[in-house]
């Protein structure tokens, strides 16, 4: 039994045309349907977010080999899809981000010290998600597109759409990889914005693998054009081209805002790294795709359209890479001085109102490790036995 | 093939081997099973030698994984299900509880159903949420599925086969945190039923009876008892559902008392309805109250916090000496 190939010969789908207004040379293309005016402020701005962004990341990734943290999923290759994404929000949007989204954390002014909570195990996620309007980690994949579909439900029942006030209009945007629109929540998700003409925007990252899993294993359409089928529209974008994805973003979150309904947005972009630091890459792909997606890297094309025009020069680009070394030294010193936290603090939050077992473990608990200090050795004479163990 | 020291992963891998062999309609799918070879590596191999129709990368879709796998089971085939880690093993739910455990029911026994669910479970390992959790007791608690789990190398490559053999579904629980411990495996042994537990130490005055991951740590518990003068008897019960009472039953007969020691939560565990069905049989026997140890009415806490969640040689040995003082 053979499955054939998809669109002829290599396996690959006829790659359909993307937004792009930024070549991976460093020039700046039109685009009939996006436009996009950046100032040289601008422009700096999101070089500046890149470099940083990709330096906390190494950063993580270094910390992680070092034993500081048990894990870490690198954004490495799709920063411009997260900051490009990530600066088109206004302050009352929501985020609903997967587990790799350092980069819109970043955008939504989560401090990158309290990402790595969740991945050096001293919490399950660290921040308050109402502050940021950034909704916590989601490992389970594919969930948050269906919370985020509700949240934007809520949005409508609030009035909070098609005002034309652009200070309370708001959108939602799930992000999600090209694995995950293989899950029924994700599709689930798709029916239930599509319906409700919920103002959600469905980001995905199509970073081309899905840990081990190319794109041919979850599709044998563009993803992008899979929105068709559930009623609203979809585009790829260049996710490499942080001006291409900040513009078709910033559209498909303002259409969400008037009341208009959900869109697809597919971000095509690369893993450049490992899934995580716990996966081994070789294994299942080979080096020449990685070489061929090095030469569209989001950070170098900026920079060079930066420099030929001369919107920045040497000095602006080495005050960035002191920030970045700067803003490293602060994660690094802030993930060491992380404290383990206190054991019994792990019967805190599980429910709001007191629960009588977990009221009665968590005593039970703190008498048991009571018996391991020294002071409460000395009391413990009657288990003699325990003691010696002890 | 000789006698030789293995570990758990290349225990079922080889037991996998085998059923692949040994009955063409046996395939295994999951998310990452084939090219990646699983990502604790168990089914490494298996793509290359049976191919990529045996041995499928399923898409990203734990429901999808498992509903399928009803409909090859329905047309003749052994499926051999990977769930990558026991935490996404909900989005299946659904199709293992409704559909999986009660379609031959639902037939009048027109249908069977040999689909193998494996699942790595437990906690140990410092990972992230979703990754360390045993949700065994969903499972032995829905009829219609059968729920067994290994805790050393010669258990885990006949478990796997006898499991692919078995004409009902089967739930096997693979003890990841002990993947790579090594043990004994002699492929022309004579192994246990499936469904049989197993007196791993001998012991007279304390029954403590574990599965999966536990189990070593009960042995050692069980070390450091004898030096301190107490003998506890190791029962190692393989099979959650059903449950093998006879040979618990006839242990704690002799020592009268029992623990039993799971990473799962007490709260309605496998503990839970051991402690019922022995004291109902059991009653004049005991000296004491069965003990339970185990995990807390708490989701999996962040992975620093997890050595003081999870049970261990102090909290195995703390519960026999309430059990010994009663
Ligand atoms: C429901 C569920 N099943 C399996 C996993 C294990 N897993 C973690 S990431 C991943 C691949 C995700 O691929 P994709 O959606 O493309 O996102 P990416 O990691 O590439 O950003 C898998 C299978 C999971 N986290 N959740
Ligand atoms: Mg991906």
């Amino acid at each position: 039994m053979t499955v054939p190939a998809v669109g002829g010969p290599g396996g690959r789908p006829p790659q359909p045309p993307l937004v792009q207004l930024l070549t991976p040379e460093g020039e700046r293309v039109e685009h009939p349907d996006y436009s996009l005016d950046v100032t040289p402020d601008e422009l700096r701005a999101f070089y500046r977010d890149l470099v940083l962004v990709r330096r906390v990341d190494a950063e993580a990734t270094a910390l992680q080999r070092q034993g500081e943290l048990g894990l870490w999923a690198s954004l490495l290759g799709q920063e411009a899809a997260q900051v490009g994404s990530g600066r088109a929000l206004a302050p009352q949007d929501y985020v609903f981000p997967t587990y790799r989204e350092h980069g819109v954390a970043w955008c939504r002014d989560v401090d990158p010290v309290t990402l790595l909570g969740l991945y050096r195990g001293v919490n399950l996620g660290g921040w308050d998600p109402a502050e940021h309007n950034f909704h916590l980690y989601t490992i389970v994949i594919g969930s948050q597109t269906l919370h985020a579909t509700g949240y934007a439900m809520g949005v409508q029942r609030d009035g909070a759409v098609g005002t034309g006030d652009p200070a309370r209009d708001t959108a939602v945007i799930a992000y999600f990889g090209d694995g995950a629109t293989s899950q029924g929540d994700v599709n689930e998700a798709f029916v239930f914005a599509s319906v409700n003409n919920a103002p959600v925007v469905f980001f995905c990252q199509n970073n081309q693998w899905a840990i081990s899993e190319p794109n041919e294993r979850q599709t044998r359409v563009p993803l992008y054009q899979r929105a068709a089928g559930f009623g609203f529209p979809g585009l790829r974008v260049d996710g490499n081209d942080v001006l291409a994805v900040h513009a078709v973003t910033k559209a498909a979150l303002d259409r969400a805002r008037r009341g208009e309904g959900p869109t697809f947005v597919e971000a095509f972009t690369y893993r450049m790294g490992a899934h995580t630091t716990s996966d081994d890459p070789t294994r299942y792909r080979i080096e020449a795709e990685v070489e061929e997606w090095k030469l569209k890297d989001p950070i170098a094309r900026v920079k060079a359209l930066l420099a030929r025009t001369g919107q920045a020069g040497e000095e602006f680009f080495a005050e960035v890479e002191a920030e970045a070394d700067r803003l490293a030294g602060h994660v690094r010193g802030a993930c060491l001085a992380m404290p383990d936290p206190e054991p019994v603090s792990m019967f805190d939050h599980a429910y709001r109102d007191p629960h009588p077992l977990v009221e009665e473990e968590r005593a039970w608990f703190a008498e048991y490790h009571a018996g391991f200090e020294p002071a409460g050795l000395e009391q413990a004479g009657a288990v003699a036995a325990g003691e010696a163990r002890r | 093939m000789s006698p030789r020291t293995t570990t758990i992963a290349k225990a079922v891998n080889e037991g996998l081997r085998r059923a692949m062999e040994d009955d063409p309609k046996v395939l295994v799918m999951g998310e990452d099973v084939g090219r990646l070879g699983g990502v604790f590596r168990v089914t490494d191999g298996l793509q290359k030698d049976f191919g990529e129709d045996r041995v499928i990368d399923t898409p990203l879709a734990e429901s999808g994984i498992i509903g399928t796998a009803i409909g090859l089971a329905l047309r003749g085939y052994r499926p051999v299900c990977e769930i990558q880690f026991d935490g996404f093993i909900y989005p299946a739910y659904d199709q293992i509880v409704s559909q999986l455990a009660k379609m031959g029911y639902r037939s009048g026994g027109k249908l069977s159903l040999p689909v193998v669910v494996r699942v790595p479970y437990g906690g140990g390992i410092g990972a992230v949420e979703h990754h360390s959790e045993s949700p065994e007791a969903y499972f032995a608690h829905t009829a219609g599925l059968r729920v067994v789990t290994c805790s050393n190398p010669a258990d885990a490559y006949f478990m796997t086969q006898q499991a692919i053999r078995s004409d009902d579904p089967v739930m096997v629980f693979e003890p990841k945190r002990r993947y790579w411990d090594k043990g004994e495996l002699d492929p022309a042994a004579e192994p246990l039923p499936l469904h049989a537990a197993r007196v791993a130490r001998a012991g007279t005055d304390v029954t403590v009876a574990a599965y999966g991951p536990m189990v070593r740590t009960v042995i050692e518990a069980a070390t450091a008892a004898e030096a301190e003068g107490r003998s506890l008897e190791v029962v190692d019960l393989r099979s959650l559902s059903p449950l093998d009472l006879d040979t618990l039953v006839a242990s704690v007969e002799r020592t009268r008392r029992l623990v039993v020691v799971h990473e799962a939560p007490t709260f309605l565990g496998l503990g839970a309805e051991i402690a019922a069905r022995v004291t109902e049989r059991c009653f004049y026997h005991l000296e004491a109250p069965v003990l339970r140890v185990g995990g807390f009415h708490l989701p999996y806490p962040a992975s620093r916090l997890e050595d003081e969640y999870l049970p261990d040689l102090d909290r195995v040995l703390d519960a026999v000496d309430r059990a010994l003082a009663f």
